[in-house]
């Protein structure tokens, strides 16, 4: 775990209960006020993302995450496996309706992502300079996370023509090859690019017609807790994705084995997770994908998270 | 009963007797033992083992084979990887292509052979293995022989590259069949191969390994093995193993899948089945009753994507299962070298052992069974086409795979009911709609979460038509070009 996330846990009250005793001079800087105009900035709450509501974790415990000078800037829902459950139960009352929207609805959706997000730019870039970021990599990170919804977006009704197939079987028979989303898909993302990382494995996920259910980088959440401001906004059904932020070596077992998740993306290099991560998929024959490097964004990764499906018909009177 | 139509029967129990159609057996060749494949020749299995594979239908011993050990494997993997390294991944595409594509001729040259020894080894009948299993082992052959310099079309953008030596693992359920399935689009990619034929059904691999030889396959390239499952599991755990390509049950694939973990070995499975065919009361009856027949005892049943539940809609259940009952009393269970029969022999006591001990469950748990009558033979391992009626979805005999000739019959009412009661299964292999309404298919075809949709079909199989399954059926498909990424890197 990194250095700089100091955890404590409460059991007594929610998180952000407390939070005045704890010192939150990075915080202002997301929302600055004017010396002339003495004005306490009004600071967000990072909250869990599951079924289209904002709630804190259910556990009450929270970790605290400081910017690159040390100063915290925001206690996180610290999401247990319980709220992992409750994220699958969502995604999987969601899988129905979105994997069955048409891939016209989902493309139209997913450029609203786009167009949302570009809204938000600004706070995105804010939220990357607090943690560390040159003003001009942050502005770069969410331009590409922008550019890369808009390109899943139009993939959304075309890879089934590329990848899908007519089969010339030798009896009388009419025979195809379609694809077909996988499922609930858990997905632990990237620490680095923790916005560009992040939208960039959501993406070819929901641009299938699964639904997802995804960590955040531990080490840097606030973007990817932020992002789901922007999913709300986009006429993205709730359940479709779902994001917690918490420990990867707490929750990486969870992501893995639960019964009612048919595919799960590792991102990273550690070894003893990835073991783990393929261990637990046997538990019901999950699709596993590892992504010990960041790919950029090819239709495959769509593929990854396909069935096909293939139909025979007789041909005859 | 009284406005359903009886079909005009028949009494073969006591007034007809069918004359027997016997094939014959003095044309094939079989060597009293057989060693181990490997390098392009037949060696001794430095184990020293050898085990007996008998005829189900007889119990009578047809040959003694070896049983491959950890050395042997290694032995073998070390094989694969010289030709691997030196001449098949040096090969024009196209040159390998045409030794694949000699494989194929020479198997439909020598098809009667093969059949005969596919019925005798496991127990299927004649007429299954005369028309489905050896020519579409053949046809596997020559799909993928021209794959082969073809490769550069098949994923845009991407530049596909073989994966080495792959591991591959068979059932005894389509012998040859599954050697072909696993042993074409592995050529064709560049791979080389050890394949494990299964402990009760080695004999037509072995044939097969003699016409890799005839078609003077570079030595190497294609090995294959016999042994039991720690055979299997020695190829599993090697370390020269790139690539695990395995057909069997789904315990047995978790088990593999858990064993990979932590390395660098790519795999594909395709594991069980608990397929529901559904029948709506605007199906062609007489054709739908036909096409269950064929779903749940093509080959007794030991098929994975068997249509082994039957879901009816309630209005016209009464005349589907009575028509299926006097349908069943037809069917000739017996000899499997009889052209006329219809179910042979049990593959193995094993197996039998199991399917009984699921009709004592199925009745235990207060399923009504009914078996079809008629005779079967003293010797050899039998079962009766068996219905379980008045089960829910909650019965074993209805969640579980029994893999044999067990049907269990469910009723619905609506379109919905159908599809969650389909759908309500760790498995997701295929599944099976009888409708003469077009719009129906495709909706109940869309909502059926399983890789293979037969519509007014059931069980029909082509080289060029991908197969394999959702959830815990399996990873990956095999056959078409959707069977090529299984056996190879995407650059």
């Amino acid at each position: 775990m990194d250095k700089n996330i100091k955890t404590e846990e409460r059991f007594a009250q929610p998180a952000n209960v407390e939070t005045a005793s704890a010192p939150k001079t990075a915080k202002s800087k997301l929302r600055t006020s004017p010396a002339s105009a003495p004005r306490l900035g009004v600071e967000k709450t990072y909250k869990l993302y599951i079924n289209g509501k904002f709630p804190r974790t259910e556990s009450g415990r929270y970790f605290a995450v400081t910017d690159a000078k040390g100063r915290i800037v925001a206690n996180m829902c610290r999401a247990s496996r319980k709220d992992f459950r409750e994220a699958v139960v969502a995604a999987r009352a969601a899988f129905s309706g979105w994997s069955s929207a048409s891939a016209y609805l989902r493309g139209q959706i997913l450029y609203r992502v786009a167009e949302m997000l570009e809204g938000r730019s600004e706070q995105f870039v804010g939220e990357l300079t607090t943690m560390g970021l040159s003003k001009r990599a942050a502005a770069q990170e969410v331009t590409a996370a922008i550019d890369c919804i808009v390109y899943y977006a139009g993939w959304t009704d075309k890879y089934q023509q590329i990848f899908s197939s007519v089969n010339p079987v030798a009896s009388s028979h009419f025979n195809f090859s379609i694809l077909e989303p996988t499922g609930v898909v858990s997905t632990i993302a990237p620490q680095e690019k923790c916005l560009l990382g992040f939208v960039s494995e959501i993406a070819p996920i929901i641009a299938g017609g699964n639904t997802a259910v995804a960590l955040a980088s531990e080490e840097n959440p606030l973007c990817a807790v932020s992002f789901a401001e922007v999913l709300h906004s986009s006429d993205v059904p709730p359940g479709v994705v779902n994001i917690l932020s918490g420990f990867r070596d707490e929750l990486t077992e969870q992501f893995a084995s639960h019964m009612d998740v048919n595919a799960v993306i590792y991102n990273g290099e550690d070894m003893n997770a990835i073991k783990l991560v393929q261990e637990q998929a046997a538990n019901n024959i999950k699709r596993v994908i590892i992504r010990k490097k960041p790919a950029a964004p090819d239709p495959y990764q769509i593929m990854d998270v396909q069935e096909t499906k293939t139909t025979w018909h007789p041909i005859g009177g | 009963m009284s406005n359903v139509k009886h079909a005009i029967k028949l009494n073969y129990d006591t007034e007809w007797e069918y004359a027997p159609a016997p094939e014959s057996t003095d044309h094939i060749s079989l060597k009293d033992r057989y060693d181990l494949f490997i390098g392009g020749e037949f060696v001794a299995p430095k184990s020293g083992v050898y085990f007996d594979t008998i005829n189900p239908a007889n119990e009578k011993i047809l040959a003694s084979v070896a049983q491959a050990g950890a050395a042997d494997v290694d032995r073998a993997v070390k094989a694969a990887r010289g030709a691997y390294e030196n001449v098949w991944s040096k090969m024009k595409p196209a040159e390998r292509g045409k030794f694949i594509y000699r494989i194929a001729r020479i198997i439909q040259e020598r098809a009667r052979e093969f059949a005969v020894i596919e019925s005798m080894d496991g127990g299927k009948p004649i007429r299954e293995s005369r028309d489905v299993d050896v020519p579409l082992a053949a046809a596997h052959f020559f799909y993928y022989a021209g794959w082969a310099d073809k490769l550069d079309y098949a994923f845009p953008h991407k530049t596909p590259k073989p994966l080495g030596v792959a591991g591959q693992i068979i059932p005894w359920n389509f012998p040859l069949l599954m050697a072909a399935w696993k042993i074409a689009p592995a050529l064709a990619c560049g791979n080389t191969v050890v394949l494990k034929p299964a402990e009760t059904t080695p004999l037509t691999a072995m044939k097969l390994a003699e016409v890799i030889q005839a078609a003077d396959l570079p030595p190497g390239v294609v090995n294959i093995i016999t042994g039991d499952g720690s055979t299997g599991a020695s190829i599993v755990d090697h370390d020269g193993i790139d690539k695990i390509a395995f057909t069997g049950s789904t315990d047995v694939g978790k088990i593999i899948q858990r064993a990979v973990a932590g390395g660098d070995k790519k795999y594909t499975l395709e594991l069980g089945g608990k397929a529901a065919n559904i029948i709506f009361d605007d199906a062609p009856i007489d054709q739908a009753v036909e096409g269950v027949v064929n779903a749940i005892f093509f080959n007794q049943g030991h098929v994975c994507c068997a249509g082994s539940r039957l879901l009816v809609q309630e209005s016209v259940a009464e005349e589907v299962v009575t028509k299926l009952k006097e349908r069943m009393q037809t069917l000739i269970v017996g000899d499997p070298m009889d052209k006329n029969t219809d179910i042979g022999a049990i593959n193995s006591a094993a197996q039998l052992e199991r399917i009984n001990a699921y009709l004592e469950l199925g009745q235990k748990e207060g399923a009504a069974m009914y078996q079809a009558g008629g005779k079967t033979p003293k010797k050899g391992y039998w079962c009766r086409p068996t219905l379980f009626t008045d089960v829910s979805q909650s019965h074993r005999v209805v969640r579980e795979e029994i893999f044999g000739p067990v049907l269990a019959i469910q009723t619905f009412r609506t379109l919905d009911e159908a599809v969650t009661k389909a759908n309500n299964t760790q498995y997701g292999l295929s599944g099976g709609v009888w409708t003469d309404k077009g719009a129906k298919i495709f909706k109940v075809g869309q909502k059926i979460r399983a890789g293979v949709i037969w519509a007014n079909t059931f069980n029909k199989f082509d080289p060029t038509s991908p197969f394999g399954g959702y959830k815990e059926s399996g990873v990956g498909r095999e056959g078409g070009l959707h069977g090529l990424s299984a056996y190879l890197n995407l650059h």
